[in-house]
């Protein structure tokens, strides 16, 4: 196995998306929610996705896992490979084998993703059981070192999800996750639910996992202070569009997007009490019916016409970092107010 | 003298379980100052919301006094406590379950005006709501529209207003911007904000969220299990955390900037049960920094340790020259 | 000045009208097609029962009595046939929808309001009355509602009315049951809470804030017991119980009909077609209405 991951290193990215848009055709109308995003991750990566209720985060996860329920969505994408593999041709069959073994995903509410009439130890289990294609007493006995892994006592396996708390479901549905060594992880808001010490402690928990099996993730998250901490790079989304992308030393020192600083003027942070929240007014377009041009424009301190006339691609500014602003691309100097040092 | 509006002195509520008592509050005392924010923080199960709606008593208090204004409202006949209710207002978490999704906005806002008899005449009920909508930001073509057509941020926007439109002296927020987006959180807290210079508020303000208690919030009590573990003026707490729980919260709060190497004080394991709780310090079991001889034998005091910041550690008090018994 | 700013004031609630949730409810219902099928069944089944009086006579086309004309099989001057004493079948059923559809409807909005003032009331205070009246819910469910229909009508004696009372009383069960696990279930909302917080006094609440949350769930359990009704109905008035002859309930059609089952079986099977498409159409209308009302099904 070590083998097998070391020529991943260098040869292809665990990810690679191209071009991914998914709509959605209700009888209300058409819900534009992921409006062609191209994402790349590496080996041993972590990428935060960032964005807010309805920016289409979620969304692009599940497109990733072709979990999209096909009516009323459609995804449509120039490239789609997971670990080299191109997923999007691939019959039922062949993705239950990619699902779960290369690819695994956390979602969003932990508290309802276990089965309560299974044991956890059990749920583990099943994984393992398909994919490695053991034997069930050979698969349980890997799950007991799967909780062992995620701090929780091998005996505990025999009990079920009620007979624990919620930081300790979120343990078990990350040993699940991981039970197969998958090569990417999605993690969809997994703290969210959780109190801020237990979030600490599974965060944690992840990275030292992450580490160990040189698992590559994204962090789908709305909470920048949890993508400082577990984040390499960071895609910032607004209206299914990703609006910034870089490392996360260029995201954060080095803010391009007017949108991505309305993120960080609206945080109240502890280690600055004086400043005054700085809320971006407005809300999030409608994503049935988004805005000619520039989807943050309506919000946006530094809007001109210009930015209402044509959505402004995703383009190169520095090094990895990215930003769709029409602003600079016409104008090289243009800086706004976070980036004034 | 400072002008107390509220004064809650050991306060309890227990719930009788199968398992035994259930201790959501135990024996809780605070004072909170006319126009100012105290912030009552802690984890899930601390029993600060059971707190909030105690004071209210939307839950009825198994023992305790709530003096508001003077009065203890504990005491109160029904009757007299719906009139008291005038005052005494809460903002809930969710702005989706507190609205009754058969209402209009106009109506969910003009209710508590005509509840209580505030003002009479059809006219001049829809005038009081459409100035309280302007006050809280909400369109007037929003007046006869049902909460489920409207997102987060204007449903919280109608809670608001809805608590605002009787003018209470004191609002219970429980949770106010939890439910919200980043964004929506930032304008919902500078309107309130706003409110309270404006109206001369006084805010009880109950949350997890330490980043944006601290931001709100004159003085902060971290409740833990029940009990207020520490209690000081927001930038003194933020500043000189005592209390090892309290440490800890703060640890494990992510910051969003670059180039913090942290700190983190790690606890151990989970949080215990509330029922039946032992006669020792609740914490003593995940606490890092536990000395078994003080901590399990003697049961914490909320003590005065430095001007206006009070501390329930044994240990800590110790540590810092009082006597402990 | 003021009166300008009343004219505004005037202006702001009938400028912006709410859209009614009845509209909604019709939008959801559109899609089912099964439900459509119900509501449009029903819609004629209502229409032949009210113009029925004046399409046919009730003294000589329906009661009358035409000893040449009887026993005849389906034919064009009589669709369904001619009964044992020489009536028109047909004109029958579609009299008797009269007798069935009233019937059913009063039984079950006797039954709708005794069972939600009960049940309600049971859900909001709890404790001691919620037990007993549950209890006493639970006796009446496990009589045979022909049984308690003998006993109302032992007791009261045969007529329509006391028909609908006899099945009224054996429907209520249900809603009681419905009507308190919907309050169970709204009390615990934060709204209600919030009612309470601004000093409404509970009782209040319950009208103005519980019931119309829980409205429904006990309009679909209602759609669903007026067929459940006709059918006691019809059952009764099989045994002799209901509706006195010569009125053309369906239920004594069937009845008649038994004696000559073998030989003339078209004199049983249109009363019992006429009841089975009846009771259809409302189980397919009530089956809609619950899915196009329930929430958690929306988008």
């Amino acid at each position: 196995m070590e083998e097998e991951n070391k020529k991943n290193t260098e040869e292809h990215d665990i990810l690679n998306i191209e071009n991914l848009t998914v709509r959605f055709e209700t009888e209300d109308g058409v819900v534009h929610a992921v409006n062609g995003i191209d994402l790349k991750l590496g080996y041993r990566k972590t990428l935060g996705l960032v964005g807010e209720t309805g920016a289409g985060k979620t969304t692009t996860a599940l497109a990733m896992l072709r979990l999209v329920p096909n009516p009323p969505g459609v995804v449509e994408c120039d490239r789609l490979e997971i670990d080299g593999k191109d997923v999007r041709d691939l019959s039922v069959n062949k993705l239950e084998q990619v699902r779960g073994k290369d690819i695994s995903m956390i979602f969003q509410d932990p508290m309802t993703a276990l089965n309560p009439v299974f044991t956890v130890g059990e749920q583990i289990a099943e994984s393992i059981e398909i994919h490695e294609k053991l034997s069930k007493e050979k698969s349980l006995e890997k799950a007991g070192d799967m909780l062992e892994m995620v701090g929780i006592p091998r005996q505990r396996a025999n009990e079920y999800p009620h007979q624990f708390s919620g930081g300790m479901k979120q343990r078990v549905v990350i040993a699940i996750a991981l039970a197969c060594n998958p090569k990417l992880l999605i993690a969809d808001e997994p703290t969210t639910a959780l109190d801020v010490t237990i979030q600490a402690q599974v965060l944690e928990l992840m990275n030292e996992l992450k580490e160990k099996y040189n698992t590559s993730m994204i962090m789908i998250t709305h909470d920048l202070g949890i993508v400082a901490e577990v984040c390499d790079d960071v895609a910032v989304m607004y209206a299914g569009r990703i609006v910034e992308q870089g490392s996360l030393e260029e995201v954060y020192s080095d803010t391009k997007h007017p949108y991505t600083e309305g993120l960080f003027n609206s945080l109240p942070n502890i280690k600055n009490r004086q400043r005054m929240l700085k809320p971006i007014h407005g809300l999030m377009p409608d994503p049935s019916n988004l805005p000619k041009g520039c989807a943050f424009a309506p919000r946006c301190n530094y809007a001109t016409d210009a930015c209402k006339e044509a959505v402004p691609k995703l383009l190169c500014v520095k090094g990895t970092h990215k930003v769709a602003c029409s602003r600079y691309e016409s104008d090289p100097n243009f800086v706004i107010e976070r980036g004034k040092k | 003298m400072a002008d107390t509006i509220l004064e809650v002195k050991n306060l309890k509520k227990y719930f009788k379980t199968s398992r035994g008592m259930l201790h959501a509050v135990d024996d809780i005392s605070f004072t909170v100052e006319r126009g100012k924010t105290l912030g009552l923080v802690g984890e899930s199960g601390c029993g600060k919301s059971t707190t909030g709606r105690a004071i209210l008593r939307l839950i009825e208090p198994t023992s305790g006094e709530v003096i508001f204004e003077g009065k203890d409202v504990t005491k109160l006949s029904k009757k007299d406590m719906r009139h008291m209710r005038k005052d005494m207002q809460i903002i809930f978490q969710d702005p989706f379950s507190s609205l009754d999704p058969k209402k209009t906005v106009s109506q969910i806002i003009a209710e508590p005006i005509t509840e209580n008899k505030i003002i009479k005449g059809k006219l001049a009920i829809e005038e009081r709501v459409l100035e309280l909508m302007d006050t809280v930001g909400l369109a007037e073509r929003y007046i006869n529209t049902y909460p489920h057509e409207l997102d987060g941020g204007r449903r919280q926007r109608i809670g608001i207003a809805r608590a605002l439109a009787i003018e209470p002296k004191l609002i219970v927020c429980d949770e106010p911007v939890s439910a919200l987006d980043v964004s929506i959180q930032a304008q919902i807290l500078n309107l309130l904000k706003e409110l309270q210079v404006k109206l001369g508020l006084t805010y009880l303000f109950i949350t997890h969220n330490l980043s944006v208690v601290n931001h709100f919030s004159d003085d902060i009590a971290v409740m833990y299990l029940g009990q207020i573990v520490e209690k000081a003026p927001s930038e003194e707490l933020f500043d000189n955390p005592i209390h090892p729980y309290t440490q800890a919260l703060l640890s494990a709060i992510p910051i969003p900037e670059l180039g913090h190497t942290r700190q983190r004080v790690q606890l151990k394991g989970e949080i215990t049960s509330p029922i039946e709780p032992p006669a020792e310090c609740r914490f003593a079991k995940r606490c890092m920094q536990c000395k078994k001889e003080i901590c399990t034998t003697h049961i914490p005091q909320l003590l005065e340790v430095k001007p206006g910041h009070f501390v329930a550690c044994p240990l800590k008090q110790e540590e810092l020259g009082f006597s402990i018994q | 000045m003021a009166e300008a700013s009343n004219k505004n004031e005037i202006r702001a609630s009938k400028l912006y009208k709410k859209r009614s949730s009845l509209e909604m409810v019709w939008r959801q219902l559109r899609k089912n097609k099964g439900a459509l099928l119900g509501l449009f069944l029903l819609i004629i089944i209502i229409i032949g029962a009210l113009i029925a009086p004046f399409i046919y006579d009730y003294k000589t086309d329906v009661i009358g009595m035409n000893v040449r004309q009887r026993m005849q099989w389906p034919s064009l001057q009589h669709i369904c046939g001619t009964d044992d004493l020489g009536r028109d079948i047909f004109a029958r059923i579609v009299y008797g929808a009269r007798y069935s559809l009233a019937v059913g409807f009063i039984a079950v909005i006797i039954a709708l309001i005794v069972g939600t003032a009960l049940g309600a009331t049971a859900g909001y205070i709890g404790g001691v009355f919620e037990n007993v009246v549950m209890r006493i819910c639970d006796i009446f469910s496990s009589i045979p509602s022909v049984l308690m229909a003998i006993a109302v009508v032992s007791a009261l004696g045969k007529s329509t009315l006391n028909l609908m009372l006899a099945v009224g009383i054996s429907s209520t069960a249900p809603f009681v049951r419905v009507a308190r696990a919907a309050v169970l279930m709204v009390r615990g909302e934060e709204y209600v809470e919030a009612a309470c917080a601004i000093g409404q006094p509970g009782w209040k609440t319950v009208i103005v804030h519980i019931l119309p949350n829980c409205v429904s769930q006990i309009i679909v359990q209602a759609t669903l017991r007026v067929g459940s009704a006709i059918i006691s109905a019809a059952q009764l008035s099989f045994l002799g119980l209901g509706v006195p002859a010569p009125a053309p309930e369906w239920g004594s059609m069937l009845s008649a009909g038994r004696l000559y089952i073998r030989d003339y079986s078209y004199m049983t099977l249109f009363p019992g077609i006429a009841i089975m498409i009846t009771v259809l159409a409302l189980n397919l209308l009530g089956d809609g209405l619950r899915d196009a009302l329930d929430p958690k099904l929306k988008r």
